[in-house]
């Protein structure tokens, strides 16, 4: 199967691990990433501003790009996730807007958030499955205990996100028992470590980052796992003395597609 | 902008319904940068449907908001304050020589392995 894919600036620059073992596994489990050709950057944060239309229009570009292909549109970054299914949302539901924004862009097709939006763990739960996940696993993680990490991005606001329960997720926790691992559940795990106000204000963001590693090491995680560079960041700057791993870099391993780095 | 009018732009471009709010607390309590603000979320919206704005524009608060979405999801009311925020906030860097962060300023604040998602996020939140 083919689908459109959303890499976004950081998988191409910072997070080059979470792109390229993204489609390492994607390979692995029948789906082939089709990357939306001249993409620009989502912005990182959705601004939420009903008069904000133009910050707006790179989603809405490759949102109709993926239609134009029939396919839907995966991200793996939670940055580009939030930003892009917000943008369709309001497409969807906001009739003012979207007549604005279709006004903006005139010269093209109109769009009204007719295309599907789903994160990679959505794709591998949703398409691929878990249990075929499983199927493919062939390094098991050996009971390792993970902590698997959402922040905020992926599960809120949740009318709009619809992933999981955004109060007791178990997407990731399903995949992490599915890769032959033991999922760590912890409070902090949807809590926000601080995000961009790392650039301008880094106490506040080790605050943040402290109680998420000092709740997943209480209870028990020997790694953490994560879908956004902005978490990892944090997490990592702010003293994270156990792993912490893209999601799409521990299944690459498990599936047995991460090719071994010399040293490693 | 007089303040009638900044009251009703602000509620316009937020889509926020501030009388819906019983002061419960709850978006102040489960906000992340409770520590950082000297007005909370519930004071936003309190204070925005009183018409007492101008301290909110003079705040730092503005800037501390994480767009964490906690706030929204755990309103029991459904009036979504961190909406209400982002849109005083851009009453206020909307504005000529308003921005927060300046393109000369970041450089001052990157390391080697900051993501560029900080960097366009921050632009994204603190400038026009
Ligand atoms: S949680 Fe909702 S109802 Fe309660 S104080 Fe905050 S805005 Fe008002
Ligand atoms: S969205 Fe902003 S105001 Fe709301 S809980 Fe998060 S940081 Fe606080």
């Amino acid at each position: 199967m083919k689908v459109s894919y959303f890499p976004g600036c950081t998988l191409k620059n910072k997070a080059k691990e979470l792109d390229k073992y993204s489609y390492l596994c994607a390979e692995k489990l029948g789906v082939t990433l089709e990357e939306i050709e001249e993409w620009q950057c989502c912005g990182g944060v959705f601004s939420t501003a009903k008069d904000e239309i133009a910050s707006k229009l790179s989603s809405v570009r490759a949102l109709k790009a993926a239609k134009s292909k029939e396919q839907p549109l995966i991200t793996v970054c939670s940055g580009c996730h939030n930003v892009i299914k917000q943008t369709n949302y309001v497409m969807q539901n906001d009739k003012e807007f979207a007549d604005k924004v279709n006004k903006y862009m005139a010269e093209e097709e109109a769009y009204n958030g007719e295309a599907e939006v789903y994160n990679y763990l959505e794709l591998l739960r949703d398409v691929v499955g878990f249990d075929k996940v499983k199927e493919a696993v062939t390094n098991p993680l050996g009971g390792k205990k993970i902590a698997a990490y959402y922040g905020c991005l992926l599960l809120r606001p949740n009318s709009v996100m619809k992933m999981d329960d955004p109060e007791n997720p178990k997407i990731m926790e399903d995949l992490i028992s599915a890769m032959g691992a033991e999922p760590v559940i912890y409070a902090n795990r949807n809590e926000c470590c601080g995000g961009y106000i790392a650039l301008e204000d880094p106490k506040a963001a080790e605050k943040r980052s402290n109680d998420i590693i000092r709740n997943a090491k209480a209870m028990g995680a020997e790694m953490i796992i994560t879908a956004c560079p902005l978490c990892k960041y944090n997490l990592v700057k702010n003293g994270a003395d156990i792993p912490v791993v893209y999601f799409t870099e521990l299944l690459a391993e498990a599936l047995g597609v991460k090719e071994e780095k010399d040293g490693e | 902008m007089e303040n009638k009018y900044l009251k009703d732009d602000i509620i316009r471009s937020s889509g926020v319904n501030p009388k819906k709010c019983m002061k419960c607390g709850k978006c102040t309590a489960t906000c992340p940068s409770f520590d950082e603000m000297e007005y909370h979320p519930h004071q936003f919206v309190y204070m925005v449907e009183s018409g007492d704005i101008e301290p909110l524009l003079e705040s730092e608060s503005l800037y501390k908001c994480l767009s964490c979405f906690a706030c929204v999801d755990r309103c029991p009311r459904g009036v979504e304050p961190a909406k209400l925020v982002e849109a005083v906030k851009l009453s206020v860097i909307r504005q000529k020589n308003s921005n927060r962060l300046k393109a000369d300023d970041v450089v001052k604040y990157l390391d080697e392995d900051i993501p560029q998602q900080a960097i366009v996020s921050a632009f994204r939140k603190y400038s026009k």
